[in-house]
């Protein structure tokens, strides 16, 4: 055992390339001479998941896992990637955070206030535990270079700043991982990651501001309803049912959003939703 | 450049198996196992296959091992459970050659149902098993095991965790030996398991075992590592290495092999610490062995008995055992987004998904990718507890009368082939009121797109003949069976419409390929005409991970858009726009 250890924990999205960036930054170590433990979880975290890859490395690794604060760098590939793993970085550790956003469509879930769940951009929550920031926009570098799929080889250039290995072992490592045809691009791409300016974060793009409408209510004209079966089929908030003999009832008014899709589909005009002032007009509210 | 390569748990495994001379593998795809067969595929000397499911597998190694070839079984943990039934007396019959049987564990539930804790299955067979706790000992235990099983006559049982065989580590490569198969020799003492004979071979198991504690007793795979004689440890698996980084001076016990248990040298051992402590993932096993030993230790007092060990739980499992300072609490990060795994772009299970909620159906589900429509927004799965379960339990369900909706079993290809075959005759059988979807995607796409025997490729990408699902459907019985396009979201809902309406058995099966294996399928993408989207929501009820909202809104509802590096251009949410408001990205295509 020793205690020269260093921890740097990748953390991204499933399908960003965590994985792979986090096997060239082992290799670079094992190629300076460090004996180094990488470890990541497959499986379900890779359809869209939160993933992660703990690389250690010094003269002999125990745990293949980092501990909490204990992390040397932190490189998120992705925003909100980069708060989850907050509190394994160690007093006086480096933080290196992608702006690029990633929402997942739960996070656009709330169907009563309409917020997202998402975090902001905002470097403070990033905290005074670290005091090393660097924020960058891998995916603008890397499109400037001509391709965006580059961008994991702009952090890798980040990450590198911070680590201490000569840039020609970085170099040959990612020569090696990356896809033959890809290597020019991605060795570019590192260049520009251990250049690259850091990113000053702008604030958030606010929803334009919502004028308060009152609930909806929705109005069925019984004696107009054929019990045709096409509004139960398109309400998004399952508001609508065909009892068991075959009756069109509306079984959850809370739920109803307004979006009129029931009013806009029905052949016989027999429902109208209801809302309080102000009126509407196509395209955003008065 | 040294001669040590950088392999994960599973490569290491696979190398060891390449160095043992194994002639024989077979196995079943299942986090966190399946890299093992992957790795072993490019081998020209060795016949690597998959099996439709872990008891075939497991049939297969053992008679390869009876005809005198080294033989592999891999599996997850779970799979286990469906290989048993042979586990249990092979562990009677012995083998001929090496026989291995890898269980790779999910402590933490990454990937899995349950996290049972497979060393008792060792201790219910009577076999030994094997712990390794990196990659280096991944690679030796293997080749240990592999003599191990021929010195003893008995199959081996190694255990791996997700941990284990998803972590890379150096390990320096040995010599490939070689093992021709030594040829089958009829036995039916040994390899008819009458009643009769099986009473003559427990015996055997039971000395056996006795053997195998004296062996394990002088074996390199238990360890002393002497430190300071207040604290001893006994350490098991990967938790060896989180005890040495939080204990690096205690004096600690490595066991390679948990059952059965070297206990002579656990009693010496004992006898020269203070106190001594068991750290092993999950259950118990150990330290409850050597308590009914007795062997005085504390162990799952300290340590918890579920998820996933790592240093923070080891080191504030010391501190509770007043051997380590206590420490705060860590300060919690700020919060994040709940980024839960999702179905893909494009994903061909998401449109009957989409339609069985409509429906109003009652869903028991399966295991693979589509589990995840039990998650918001689809929210459209009522059971999913084992490999194949979904139709013997949506014939229970319809049964019990006490679903109120058309009860569906839905279970992909792969699971389907694997255990989901008796479930359909039981439905016919039983003129059972269910609807069972098969969600043909033609691949094992949850472990990351493997072949199967319905895909008509092998392992090694060779043609083979491949099952005919609607053929076997019809042969088995049922007279209901309906192909259609999963991306047709009018035909498919009238489809389940009907089928889930007519009494007895039907099965829909579904013909759209996965958009990720074996092959990436893009088409051009959509987007959103921002003026003509009314917000209404009806695509995000999806779950695409390529539709967020946008900060414009309509009466306070935001309007979406779509990532185009990430649509696959399916056309759902197109057919589902009533203002026509998603099209084709650059006019119709």
């Amino acid at each position: 055992m020793s205690d020269d250890v260093r921890s740097v924990l990748l953390s991204g999205v499933g399908g960003q390339g965590v994985v792979l960036a986090s096997r060239i930054v082992a290799d670079v170590l094992i190629c300076a001479g460090y004996d180094v433990k990488q470890s990541e979880v497959h499986g379900m975290a890779q359809r869209g998941g939160s993933v992660s890859s703990h690389i250690r490395f010094g003269s002999k690794v125990a745990s293949p896992l980092v501990p909490l604060g204990s992390a040397e760098v932190l490189a998120a590939f992705e925003w909100a990637e980069a708060l989850r793993w907050l509190p394994f970085v160690r007093p006086g550790g480096a933080v290196v955070a992608d702006v690029r956003r990633i929402v997942p469509p739960g996070a656009c879930g709330d169907r009563k206030d309409w917020l997202t769940s998402y975090p902001a951009l905002n470097a403070e929550v990033i905290g005074p535990q670290t005091v090393k920031q660097r924020f960058v926009d891998a995916t603008a570098v890397a499109t400037e270079l001509g391709n965006a799929k580059a961008a994991n080889s702009v952090i890798l250039g980040v990450i590198a700043g911070f680590i201490g290995v000569p840039d020609h072992i970085w170099e040959t490592s990612i020569a090696r991982f990356v896809p033959p045809r890809t290597v020019d691009l991605n060795l570019a791409a590192f260049r520009e990651g251990r250049e690259a300016p850091p990113v000053d974060l702008k604030p958030e793009p606010t929803r334009e501001d919502v004028a308060t409408v009152g609930p909806p209510r929705i109005e069925l004209e019984q004696s107009w309803c054929k019990d045709c079966g096409i509004c139960p089929r398109v309400c998004p908030e399952f508001c609508l049912a065909m009892d068991a003999r075959g009756k069109l009832q509306i079984v959850d008014a809370d739920a109803c959003t307004g979006c009129r899709l029931c009013e806009m589909l029905c052949p016989d005009f027999a429902i109208t939703i209801h809302r309080d002032e102000p009126a509407l007009a196509p395209g955003g509210v008065t | 450049m040294d001669s040590r390569v950088l392999l994960s748990g599973n490569e290491a495994i696979a190398r060891g198996v390449v160095e043992a001379g194994v002639r024989v593998a077979a196995a079943y795809p299942g986090t966190p196992s399946t890299e093992i067969l992957e790795t072993l595929s490019r081998s020209d000397t060795m016949d690597v296959r998959w099996s439709p499911n872990e008891k075939v597998a497991l049939d297969v190694a053992l008679g390869a091992s009876l005809g005198g070839a080294r033989s592999l079984a891999a599996m997850k943990h779970v799979g286990l459970n469906v290989a048993a039934d042979t586990f249990m007396t092979a562990a009677y019959t012995g083998v001929g050659a090496g026989l291995v049987v890898v269980s790779a564990g999910d402590p933490g539930m990454h990937s899995s149902q349950n996290e049972q804790d497979n060393r008792y299955y060792a201790r219910l067979a009577g076999v030994p098993v094997l712990e390794p706790s990196d990659s280096t000992e991944a690679r030796d235990f293997t080749k240990t095991a592999f003599e191990i099983s021929e010195e003893f006559d008995t199959p081996v049982l190694l255990l791996t965790t997700t941990r284990v065989s998803h972590n890379r580590g150096l390990v320096e490569l040995g010599d490939v030996e070689d093992h021709p198969a030594t040829g089958f020799s009829s036995d039916p003492a040994k390899y008819v398991m009458i009643p009769t004979h099986a009473r003559m071979r427990h015996p055997i198991v039971i000395d056996r075992l006795d053997r195998l504690t004296k062996y394990v007793e002088a074996s390199p795979l238990t360890s002393i590592e002497p430190g300071d004689p207040r604290i001893g440890v006994i350490t098991v698996g990967v938790a060896h290495h989180y005890v040495n980084e939080v204990l690096p001076d205690a004096s600690i016990l490595k066991l390679g092999m948990s059952h059965p248990l070297p206990l002579d040298t656990i009693r010496a051992f004992a006898a020269t610490v203070e106190r001594l402590f068991v750290v092993e993932e999950l259950e118990p096993f150990v330290e409850d062995a050597l308590l009914t030993a007795g062997i005085t230790v504390e162990g799952k007092q300290h340590f918890p008995r579920t998820g996933e060990l790592g240093p923070d739980a080891v080191y504030d499992g010391f501190a509770g055992a007043g051997v380590l300072d206590p420490r705060p609490p860590p300060e919690p990060g700020p919060e994040t987004v709940v980024r839960r795994p999702l179905l893909c772009a494009g994903c061909p299970h998401t449109g009957p998904f989409s339609i069985l909620k409509r429906l109003g159906a009652i869903v028991a589900g399966d295991i693979g990718c589509y589990t995840l429509a039990a998650l918001p927004p689809l929210s459209t799965m009522d059971t999913c507890v084992a490999m194949g379960s979904s139709i013997g339990m949506a014939a229970g369900l319809a049964a019990s009368g006490g679903a109120a909706g058309p009860v569906v079993a839905t279970i992909g290809d792969s699971t389907f082939l694997h255990g989901g075959i008796p479930g359909l005759m039981d439905a016919v059988y039983s003129k059972a009121d269910i609807t069972v979807l098969i969600l043909d995607n033609g691949t094992v796409a949850m472990t990351g797109g493997q072949e199967h025997p319905g895909t008509g490729v092998t392992l090694q990408g060779d043609d083979s003949p491949s099952v005919d699902l609607v053929a076997l459907c019809r042969s088995v019985g049922v007279d209901d069976v309906v192909v259609v396009d999963p991306y047709d979201l009018a035909a498919t809902h009238r489809v389940l419409a009907a089928a889930t309406s007519r009494p007895g058995p039907s099965v829909v099966i579904t013909n759209r390929p996965c958009v990720e294996a074996p092959v990436k399928i893009r088409d051009n993408p959509f987007e959103v005409v921002t003026d003509d989207c009314t917000a209404c929501q009806l695509c995000m009820n999806l779950g695409c991970p390529a539709i967020v909202w946008t900060t414009e809104t309509l009466e306070g509802r935001p309007k979406v858009t779509i990532d185009p590096d990430i649509c696959t251009g399916c056309t759902l949410c197109a057919q589902l726009c009533a203002p026509a408001a998603i099209v084709p990205m650059g006019g119709p295509s």
